[in-house]
């Protein structure tokens, strides 16, 4: 797709006096990036590093023991658990919505977008809320399902519910622009070469968005591990059984167990970090071609 | 699809297409939204009907109430905006330029989705309190940024970041760079090429960064309280109105002012996605 | 392409495999106690007496599950079917919004332990920085121009509600009764605080952590858990003349000890708070304990005599009285904030 030739002219050293012209003067460059960095270190480094500050102010070992800990442990169990079941059911969701809407042309598509984009506007704590009203002991459904034996609220099947609403949108949203962007050309030529439905789909359309993609499971992953206004409505807070790892940092923080608190923080930073990383390797690995006007 | 025999001038659903797979991905699109988000927020709204018109516009009349929203939408605007102009210069820096810890940054701009919102509230004001790392910068400029509409507007910056970077950047690197080499060949300068040519085509996508940003910002709630000084009337938020009405298990008025934040926000949205359906038909496909 | 798919899936794999198994409920009695948050250190120590004394009693294990959050909130959860065994929260209203909005706790539950269900009292003190700088010694030094105060929201917080009803009752000593100058003198006391915290452990890290303002009314037992957190050269602790007796009230939620089976072994959890060693735990996690004949006299110490004013007081009326007069939607509380006052 992208001529990696153009870019060697980027390469530093290059002599100054000639210069792509499709490209930005080195001080405009320089200037973008000084920019971006002033940006980003008091919007995002300073508050990262100062979680892991906190979180090695007293030692490794005390960082360790705090995530050793058995409802430290149970807790991170829960989050991941609970990020299992979400992710895959916004990933599956996103891709049937963003097929329909970024290759279809229909009535009402800037409504459902905005439907999809809903769950964002909304508050955390109504996110809670609704679930709430929908299955408490003042609903319909919560006192039939009871009936049952079925517990949603303050159980698992209500905090998955609540972490599934918050992270709708994520792979939708990443996934539209995109394929917009692409237009349906390929996929047209791919059908009328005589490719069924689901091989131009997992031949054609797949390797385009498979960065954006990536990067919707990335974000909805990150943000179903770190939600933490939705789920505590729901989750009744039971240590060591209801507690998801956010809601174990605020109740550490709490207990002015600092050190721990921030500790349960950093790993999740880090789960971010290292799906991040697992990312670059797979860019590395199987598409740097791909990424357009990357190095 | 059934609708391939289309005549002109007849109202169909959707624009004949040789690609299948419409009624099923939508269908699904449709069961799935509606299980998950239109049920419940319906149930939301039944229970704010509880109030009836005149307890749902006493709500909306109350000057706390007007003040509340006043705070959360503008904060949430500001943020989204600064986020929108930074956010695009960051992904194009991560896209376009080496430099010694790109990657890392890549990885860290989604950092602000992984930490918990109360564990960035807590950062951020313990960082822009007055005795903070960067609060202290600003006190001899005697500019207070905790527990200020400013600080709502800090913590809302963090949240949305990710928001504009990550939806810019795959559009960004699917850019075609013999697009921005036709410009420069066709005599325009750099700036001329970005600002006609690669602007109009990040366009949708900044937009959708953009009013992401702000819906989410909008309805912050545990990273905000930490940071915002929570005073009526100056620095309170709308999401921490709701919570002070379920504490006075006025559970109607919480809803209803749930509601009316949903309103503003589907509309909001709304007209953000209209125009940019109406972009991208007049820039065509990227 | 195919090479990415499977990494993907590969990837979702190992997730699911960290996951792990769920570990279910065990098989001994449960008793969930819902509590407010500066509770947690009391009831860790105390579950554990209770568990071994009910061992040596009957034989039976019993493990105590902790939930704890701001007071209002765990009430909320109560209510929509969190399964509490027994509830021991801030005010007594969170109490009666269970009886008055689900009815899983009988009407008549205060007078069914003694001292009004309240096997501990507490009241607000100041927390001041070391040396007192500010000479801060009693409420009206609070609203001095140079103070700023900390305090969390009474919206939000129980504990906040107990800080606005001490002051009012000193104002309206000082004041002799008059109303307008009590409500001045709240309102006044109100605009020298520059942050409301949501909860009152907030507040605390606001105040001690964060050195925003001089003097930061909290629960007593909190000022003492917080100069143990914080260091104790760090603050001192100023015991006003007049404070607000609060007496945090415990329930056994009717309702879902009878569904559960566990009226018995919930009964006698609130009942051990009443013995020696409950009403000992109490006073050494600094709350006043209700018989403090039994208790240590070393414990008490720590907890100087004051005169305190209870909210049954006819200044208060009580809290079905209180709570929608002062704090409710429109109350004298939402009426300082109003522009032009």
């Amino acid at each position: 797709m992208v001529e990696d030739i153009h870019m060697t002219n980027a390469i530093v050293g290059e002599p100054p006096e000639f210069r792509n012209p499709a490209s930005e003067s080195p001080a405009a460059k320089a200037a973008l990036i000084l920019a971006a960095l002033v940006f980003l270190t008091f919007f995002l480094f300073l508050p990262l590093v100062s979680v892991f500050v906190e979180a090695f102010r007293k030692g490794a070992g005390e960082y360790l023991a705090a995530l050793a800990e058995p409802d430290a442990v149970s807790a991170i169990k829960l989050t991941l658990l609970v990020a299992a079941i979400s992710v895959p059911l916004n990933l599956v969701f996103g891709l049937a919505a963003a097929w329909a809407i970024a290759k279809f042309e229909f009535k009402g598509k800037a409504f459902l977008i905005t439907l999809i984009d809903l769950p964002f506007s909304i508050s955390p704590v109504i996110s809670g809320l609704v679930y709430v009203l929908l299955f408490g002991s003042h609903s319909l459904l919560g006192p039939w399902l009871k009936s049952y034996g079925i517990e949603i609220l303050f159980a698992v099947p209500g905090i998955v519910l609540a972490t599934v609403f918050v992270t709708f949108p994520f792979v939708a949203r990443e996934l539209i622009p995109l394929m917009e962007d692409q237009g349906t050309g390929d996929e047209e030529a791919a059908l009328s070469l005589g490719a069924s439905g689901w091989q131009t789909f997992w031949y054609i359309t797949l390797p385009n968005i498979k960065w954006g993609l990536l990067y919707g499971v990335l974000l909805c992953n990150a943000r179903a591990m770190g939600e933490f206004g939705a789920v505590s409505v729901v989750s009744g807070h039971i240590r060591g059984l209801t507690n998801t790892m956010p809601l174990h940092v605020e109740i550490l923080y709490n207990e002015y167990n600092f050190v721990a608190a921030f500790a349960v923080a950093s790993l999740l930073a880090l789960l971010a970090l290292v799906t991040l990383a697992l990312k670059t390797v797979l860019e590395l690995r199987f598409g740097a071609g791909n990424t357009g006007g990357k190095h | 699809m059934a609708d391939t025999t289309a005549v002109s001038g007849q109202w169909r659903l959707k624009q004949p297409s040789i690609i299948p797979g419409f009624g099923m991905t939508l269908g699904f699109s449709l069961a799935y939204l509606s299980l998950i988000i239109l049920i419940p927020i319906a149930g939301l709204i039944w229970r704010s009907a509880s109030l009836g018109w005149s307890g749902f516009f006493s709500v909306l009349a109350d000057t706390r109430t007007q003040d509340a929203l006043f705070i959360s939408f503008g904060t949430a605007f500001v943020a989204a905006l600064i986020n929108a102009i930074f956010g695009v210069i960051v992904a194009w820096i991560l896209v376009r330029y080496e430099f010694p810890g790109r990657r890392l940054i890549d990885a860290m701009v989604d950092l602000p989705f992984a930490l918990p919102t109360a564990v960035a509230g807590i950062a951020l004001a313990t960082l822009y309190a007055p005795k903070g790392w960067i609060g202290s910068l600003f006190m001899p400029f005697d500019l207070r940024i905790a527990f200020t509409p400013l600080g709502i507007i800090v913590a809302l910056v963090f949240i949305g970041l990710p928001f504009v970077v990550r939806t810019v950047q795959p559009v960004m690197e699917e850019i075609d760079r013999e697009v921005e080499e036709a410009a420069a060949t066709l005599g325009a300068n750099r700036f001329q090429t970005i600002t006609r040519v690669l602007l109009p085509g990040l366009m949708p996508a900044i937009l959708t960064g953009f009013a992401l940003a702000f819906a989410r910002g909008v309805g912050e709630y545990g990273s905000v309280i930490f940071i915002a000084g929570n005073i009526p009337y100056v620095s309170e938020i709308a999401p921490l109105l709701i919570v002070i009405r379920l504490e006075e298990f006025n559970y109607a008025g919480a809803t209803a002012i749930a509601t009316i934040m949903l309103l503003i926000s589907f509309t909001m949205l709304l007209v953000i996605n209209l125009i940019q359906a109406w972009s991208r038909r007049r820039y065509g496909h990227g | 392409m195919s090479k990415y798919i499977q990494a993907l899936g590969a990837l979702a794999l190992s997730l699911s495999l960290t996951v792990g198994v769920f570990v279910p409920a065990h098989a001994e009695t449960q008793l969930l106690n819902v509590s407010y948050d500066p509770t947690r250190e009391l009831y860790k120590d105390f579950n554990a007496a209770f568990a071994k004394h009910w061992k040596a009693e009957t034989g039976e294990d019993v493990t105590i599950q902790q939930s704890h959050g701001g007071s209002g909130k765990q009430a909320r959860s109560v209510i929509d079917g969190l399964e509490a065994d027994v509830v021991t929260l801030a005010l007594e209203s969170d109490i009666n919004a269970i009886v008055d909005n689900s009815g899983k706790i009988a009407a008549d539950w205060r007078g069914r332990l003694p001292n009004n269900s309240s096997p501990y009292t507490s009241t607000i003190v100041f927390l001041v920085r070391k040396g007192n700088p500010k000479g801060i010694l009693n409420w009206g030094d609070l609203v001095k121009d140079d103070v700023q105060i900390v305090t969390p929201n009474p919206k939000t917080s129980g504990g906040a509600r107990w800080n606005y009803l001490a002051a009012w009752a000193w104002a309206n000593e000082e004041y002799k009764g008059d109303q307008e100058k009590i409500k001045a003198y709240v309102a006044d006391l109100y605009k020298h605080a520059p942050v409301l915290d949501t909860g009152a452990r907030g507040s605390t890290v606001t105040f001690a952590q964060r050195q925003i303002g001089d003097v930061l009314l909290a629960w007593e037992n909190e000022a003492y858990l917080a100069g143990e957190e914080f260091g104790e050269d760090a603050f001192d602790i100023v015991v006003p003349p007049i404070s607000i007796l609060a007496e945090p009230p415990v329930a056994v939620v009717d309702a879902n000890v009878d569904a559960k089976g566990t009226r018995k072994v919930a009964e006698a959890y609130l009942q051990y708070l009443y013995s020696d060693e409950g009403q000992n735990l109490a006073a050494k996690h600094f709350y006043r304990p209700s018989k403090p004949d039994v208790v240590d006299p070393e414990l008490l110490k720590a907890l100087p005599d004051v005169k305190l004013v209870t909210i049954d007081d006819p200044l208060f009326g009580g809290w079905k009285k209180a709570q929608p007069e002062h704090f409710g939607d429109g109350g004298i509380f939402d009426q300082i904030y109003k522009p032009g006052n």
